[in-house]
């Protein structure tokens, strides 16, 4: 094994991913040094970052394999999920920039105090300016005064009650009244701004383009507004350019405003809603991580040995699936906070808590939710498992073991890649529905589930508060739906029932 | 003179983009077809017959195909200008079509009475009572033996056969005009082919409807046809009737298919193949599509299209031979080399097969009590000698997988014997069996399964060694590799390929070559050629034929295909319902069979040397019904019920072998004397 992978280290290909990847390790370990904070690596924060790895390795091998790269070719071909892996991407790189916890130096005074216990996150720091500006509490969308009224005594001394003026938003402007040209000029330079880059990458893609495909630089520019490149990679940039666009205006005009109001306690909603993607992110791939083992090796060891083997793990997916999951999840959420309370030492913080608890629902999650893909690989590996090259192997005398890890797991990815894919979308909404019935991830923990919960209890009063629903809402919205668009393009491109068909 | 029920003209269906490179599944293809004749589509695999067929009902698969020209002209009217909902009304009612596979084509939900009835109402409102009528009427018409009962049957109680017989009842019952059938046999097995093909040509005596048959079969076509016309490469390149094609074919292509059959007659030579492979579809042709592979070609060929010639108004070639009578024609000459068949007579036996029994429990309820047995192998015993073949033959669900899958122990066996030069390994300990799998290998049936996608050709091959012989290294493993692939015809540059990037005669090559990796003494061959067309199939032969020569392999070939084992094999065993019946050298069993079933099997075989050509029909032993359960075999002898020469004692005792000659025994009263 280990020669194989020295001789796999030898090949110029492999070096290049292996240099990518310890940059990627030293970056991550060293940046407390680089920028003289504490890192702190919560656990969720590690297993997004080994499934980062794993991803990949694994697409650098699908890479090497033609077999294996041309069905995701003809993914990447399919225009909507070329446009939809864009999104997903930003979303990604959202999440990312939230795994990176550290604390900064402290500077509070407190003695033998070197950093603060206050963690924050790469994005955090990135949007300093929107998540330390608090409200006192609600507040519209682009409103530059509050959504409730307060006691004023007047020059007078006569008690009047009025809406105060936003202490953040606005803060700005002298005159109310010049709000809508201001958020109009506003809009404008944010705009500016976000062509800017939109061009700047534009023109520096064209160029790796044309390198790579030795094009002169106008062909490449032909080619690429007529659509004859291979990939649609005009849709591609108009997407990039779409979404660059939006978060530039976006970021823009929170360092004035409150581009999608505050909440209760006068939080900034654009800064939760950003927050809750990592959330959304952790739910749907590491519920996959856990239950992918289960499913696998159970799966294909149903089909594979039959018998006893096959009855033994069949009444164990039966039995589990006949418990009512939402219970299962209660009972587990329950026992995972009396654990917590018990043991208050082995947290530092309040984050490092509601993070073992968002670990633990993914743990339930996967728990109650392999049972669906392990039944599908057993009836696939039985298909299988009567092919004439396993037949073959057998008459060769190649050990149970190796087929299964020769022969037939090779052969199933196709359906766990399908169904990994189209389970992260259910997950995510999974997800929004437990915070909603009170049994999800930690209250304290920002989530699309908790913003929509607390929101629920708002939306009785008059006026409305309907913005942190909406803007909740239409985020998870997004990403489910990017989600979907690209495993469909993955299901078509994967089933070998619909091969043949396009 | 016969007028014109259907004529097809200029037909052109295309896959993919149609303007940039499609794949020109049908390209030009005209013809005929009169009332009430039979007129057959002959073509390998690929060739665009049935593309053909499914544009005549324009059940094109769409978007993917279109037909982008011609016309198509069914009783004066062009049906490829007729709608989709006028064509529903053609569909079936004046154009009927049965396809090759019964199984999927009966919608297994509904029963026999429904399927048909639904017809019946939709073409010829006819309903009720009278409907009942008709569902027995015509079910009887296509020899369904107590049809009241049948008509209220489910699909899945029916046999192959008798799934083909309610298709066909059912095309029957809009009485249409034409009868499409695509490869209406190509997935039973022979004696039923012979009842279904009769079936065909004696309604088509009745009702006096056309045919339309598609088949790449030389041997179903040899019996009642009209016309033939025989596609290649999507157009068809030469039309005749029957006499003249099997008395004279013109085309060089369809001299070379007859010339790869294989037969008695060729024993002693290598069997004439095809070189090369069909061009991909995809192909501009400048000229004839089959130069690269013709032996006659010549510069001219490759410079322009060739048009079909008339020749006497009857037979239409399309080859620069017959339109061109400037150019001097000489085959290059590839004659096939003579191969001495005299094997060393040689009595050694590497194999040995005692009283095999090989009983499945059928086992039912939660405790999984076993409540019967499948009897797959009852019995069956069989000799291997070194450097001689030994072919079994008979139906499917007959047992003789079984049995070749036992030799190598993918089977557990329920008793008998297996002895590996003399020694037993029955039950074999785990040495013994590594032992046993180096000398004994399988090949199967589907290259196309047969392989892990997912492996290169080295990886596919290497597997073998790697498990059995594991003190080689990585460079002697390479060298073995090249060396197979060498051994079987494919080049050193394949090792880095993968399976889909073959052919299926490529892949059953490697196929061999996986197998020959372990220096086996043995192979169990199981129908290894029966997924392969003709040409190809004759290319695996001559390996198999060399590949014995060479290293003296014993084979075991498992196949239905009795010209291949008159052509391969020395010895031939018949088995039938998990016995063998019949076992001899092969003369002996092909000139005089003893058993009743050897007999019938050997008649339905449709003949094809174009020497023995006659118009008189030679006899066919039609039997009776199908092969019954190995559950419940029959008792007395298991072929009674069908036997058309059975006695009073064959119900009631099983006979015993008797020797006719010292190498020739079969199992019949019918032999005691």
């Amino acid at each position: 094994m280990s020669s194989r992978l020295l001789k796999l280290l030898q090949q110029h290909y492999w070096q290049k991913v292996f240099f990518i990847l310890v940059l990627l390790i030293t970056v991550y370990r060293s940046y407390s040094w680089l920028f003289n904070v504490e890192a702190v690596y919560l656990t969720t924060d590690v297993l997004i970052y080994f499934l980062l790895i794993c991803g990949i390795i694994f697409a650098a091998y699908i890479r090497q394999q033609p077999h294996l790269a041309i069905p995701w070719r003809q993914v990447f071909k399919n225009k909507i999920a070329m446009s939809s892996a864009v999104v997903l991407v930003f979303f990604i790189i959202a999440g990312l920039m939230d795994s990176i916890h550290f604390r900064q130096p402290d500077k509070s005074g407190v003695k033998d105090a070197a950093y603060s216990t206050d963690m924050q996150s790469l994005l955090d720091v990135s949007l300093r300016y929107i998540s330390t500006d608090s409200e006192k509490t609600y507040s519209a969308p682009f409103a530059i005064y509050s959504y409730a009224k307060e006691n004023f005594i007047n020059e007078n001394g006569v008690k009047y009650r009025a809406y105060p003026r936003l202490k953040f938003a606005g803060s700005h402007l002298q005159d109310p009244r010049n709000r809508w040209p201001d958020i109009a000029s506003k809009s404008v330079t944010g705009l500016l701004l976000g062509l800017m880059i939109v061009t700047l990458l534009t023109v520096v893609f064209v160029f790796y383009l044309s390198k790579w495909r030795i094009h002169n630089y106008s062909n490449t520019w032909k080619k690429l507004l007529k659509g004859e490149f291979d990939l649609p990679w005009n849709v591609m940039l108009i997407t990039v350019a779409v979404v660059i666009l939006l978060c530039c205006w976006l970021f823009y005009m929170s360092n004035f405003y409150h581009v999608m109001g505050t909440d209760k306690v006068g939080q900034d909603v654009f800064y939760l809603t950003l927050k809750s993607i990592r959330t959304g992110l952790v739910i749907g791939t590491l519920t996959t991580l856990i239950m992918l083992p289960f499913a696998i090796a159970l799966g294909v060891m149903a089909g594979y040995f039959k018998g006893v083997v096959d009855d033994v793990i069949q009444y164990i997916y039966t039995t589990l699936n006949s418990i009512p999951g939402i219970l299962l999840i209660v009972a587990v959420m329950l026992a995972i906070d009396v654990y917590i309370e018990n043991h208050t030492s082995f947290f530092e913080t309040a984050i490092e808590r509601a993070d073992i608890k968002l670990l633990a629902l993914c743990a339930v999650l996967g728990i109650t939710s392999w049972t669906g893909l392990c039944r599908l690989l057993r009836g696939e590996v039985f298909k299988l498992r009567e092919l004439e090259y396993i037949q073959a192997a057998k008459s060769l005398g190649v050990s149970n073991f190796k087929i299964i890890i020769s022969h037939i797991i090779p052969n199933v990815m196709h359906i766990v890649l399908i169904v990994v894919v189209l389970d992260f979308s259910g997950l995510v909404l999974a997800e929004a529905v437990l915070a909603y019935i009170g049994v999800g991830v930690d209250p304290s923990t920002i989530s699309w589930g908790n913003m929509i919960n607390s929101a629920r209890l708002e939306l009785a009063r008059d006026p409305v508060v309907w913005w942190s629903l909406l803007s909740a809402f239409s985020f998870m919205f997004a990403l489910v739906l990017a989600a979907n668009l690209f495993s469909d393009a993955i299901r078509d491109a994967f089933d070998p029932r619909q091969q043949g068909v396009k | 003179m016969a007028s014109t029920l259907l004529e097809v003209k200029n037909l052109k269906t295309y896959f993919g983009n149609i303007k940039h490179n499609p794949v020109r599944a049908v390209d030009g293809v005209s013809f005929k077809i009169n009332r009430g004749e039979t007129f057959a589509i002959l073509g390998e695999s690929g060739c665009g017959k049935s593309m053909t067929a499914l544009s005549i009902m324009q059940l094109v698969p769409s978007p993917a195909g279109t037909i982008v020209e011609g016309s198509i002209i069914y009783n004066d009217d062009d049906l490829l200008k007729k709608s989709e909902i006028e064509m529903r009304s053609v569909r079936g009612n004046k154009i009927a079509m049965i396809f090759q596979e019964p199984m999927t084509s009966l919608n297994p939900v509904l029963t026999v009475q429904q399927q048909i009835e639904e017809v019946l109402l939709q073409h010829r409102g006819i309903k009720g009572p009278q409907a009942w009528r008709e569902v027995i009427t015509l079910l009887d018409s296509v020899g369904i033996p107590v049809a009241t009962q049948r008509a209220k049957d489910y699909p899945h109680q029916l046999s192959g056969g008798m799934k083909q017989r309610v298709m066909i009842a059912m095309a029957l019952a809009s009485e249409p005009d034409l009868l499409i059938a695509d490869e209406p046999t190509t997935a039973l097995d022979v004696t039923i082919q012979a009842q279904v093909m009769n079936l065909l040509r004696d309604i088509q005596k009745r009702t006096g409807m056309a045919i339309l048959l598609i088949t790449h079969d030389l041997g179903i076509v040899s019996d009642f046809v009209d016309h033939i016309a025989v596609m290649y490469a999507g157009e068809i390149v030469e039309y005749a009737t029957r006499k003249d094609f099997f008395t004279k074919p013109l085309h060089p292509y369809s001299k070379k298919l007859f010339a790869s059959l294989p037969s008695q007659a060729k024993r002693n030579k290598n069997l004439d193949v095809i070189k090369g492979m069909v061009p991909p579809l995809t192909t501009e042709f400048k000229g004839c599509r089959f130069y690269e592979r013709c032996n006659f070609a010549v510069r001219q060929c490759n410079e322009k299209l060739i048009e079909l010639t008339d020749l006497n108004g009857v037979h239409y070639v399309r080859c620069l031979q017959f339109s061109d009578p400037h150019i001097e024609f000489n085959e290059k000459n590839e004659t096939p080399d003579k191969i001495s068949h005299d094997k060393a007579i040689n009595n050694e036996i590497v194999y040995q097969v005692d009283k095999l029994k090989i009983h499945f429990p059928i086992r039912k309820g939660i405790f999984k009590k076993i409540t019967g047995y499948v009897y797959a192998v009852d019995g069956v015993s069989l000799t291997l000698y070194k450097g001689k073949t030994l072919a079994l033959v008979g139906e499917s669900g007959c047992g003789k997988t079984t049995v070749g899958k036992a030799l190598v122990h993918l089977n557990d066996m329920t008793a008998g014997k297996l002895l590996l030069k003399g020694h037993d390994i029955s039950s074999p300990s785990a040495q013994q069996l590594k032992d046993l799998r180096t000398h004994v290998q399988i090949i199967f049936q589907d290259p196309y399964s047969a392989m892990n996608p997912r492996k290169r050709v080295a990886e596919i091959i290497e597997e073998g060694l790697l498990a059995l012989r594991p003190e080689l290294n990585e460079s002697a493993r390479n060298d073995v590799v090249v060396r197979l692939l060498k051994q079987v015809g494919l080049p050193e540059t394949a090792v880095n390929l993968y399976p889909h990037e073959f052919s299926g005669g490529q892949r059953q090559r490697i196929c061999i070559a996986r197998a020959l990796a372990v220096n086996p003494e043995i192979l169990v061959c199981d129908e290894p050629t029966s997924a392969l067309d003709v040409s190809v199939q004759a290319q695996m032969l001559n390996l198999f034929k060399q590949l014995q020569r060479d290293y003296g392999l014993s084979y075991l070939f498992i196949t239905h295909n009795l010209s291949v084992v008159e052509y391969l094999a020395d010895e031939i065993a018949v088995m039938y319902l998990g016995r063998i019946v019949e076992r001899g050298k092969v003369d002996e069993v092909m000139q005089s069979p003893q058993h009743p079933y050897t007999q019938a099997l050997l008649s339905a075989i449709p003949k094809i040397d174009k020497e023995t050509y006659s118009d008189s029909t030679k006899e066919i032993i039609f039997l009776e019904g199908e092969l019954p359960s190995p559950i419940t075999p029959p008792s007395g002898c298991h072929f009674s019920p069908r036997c058309p020469k059975r006695m009073e004692i064959c119900h009631n005792q099983y006979p015993v072998m008797q020797t006719i000659t010292k190498t020739h025994i079969a199992a019949c009263f019918l032999l005691n004397k």
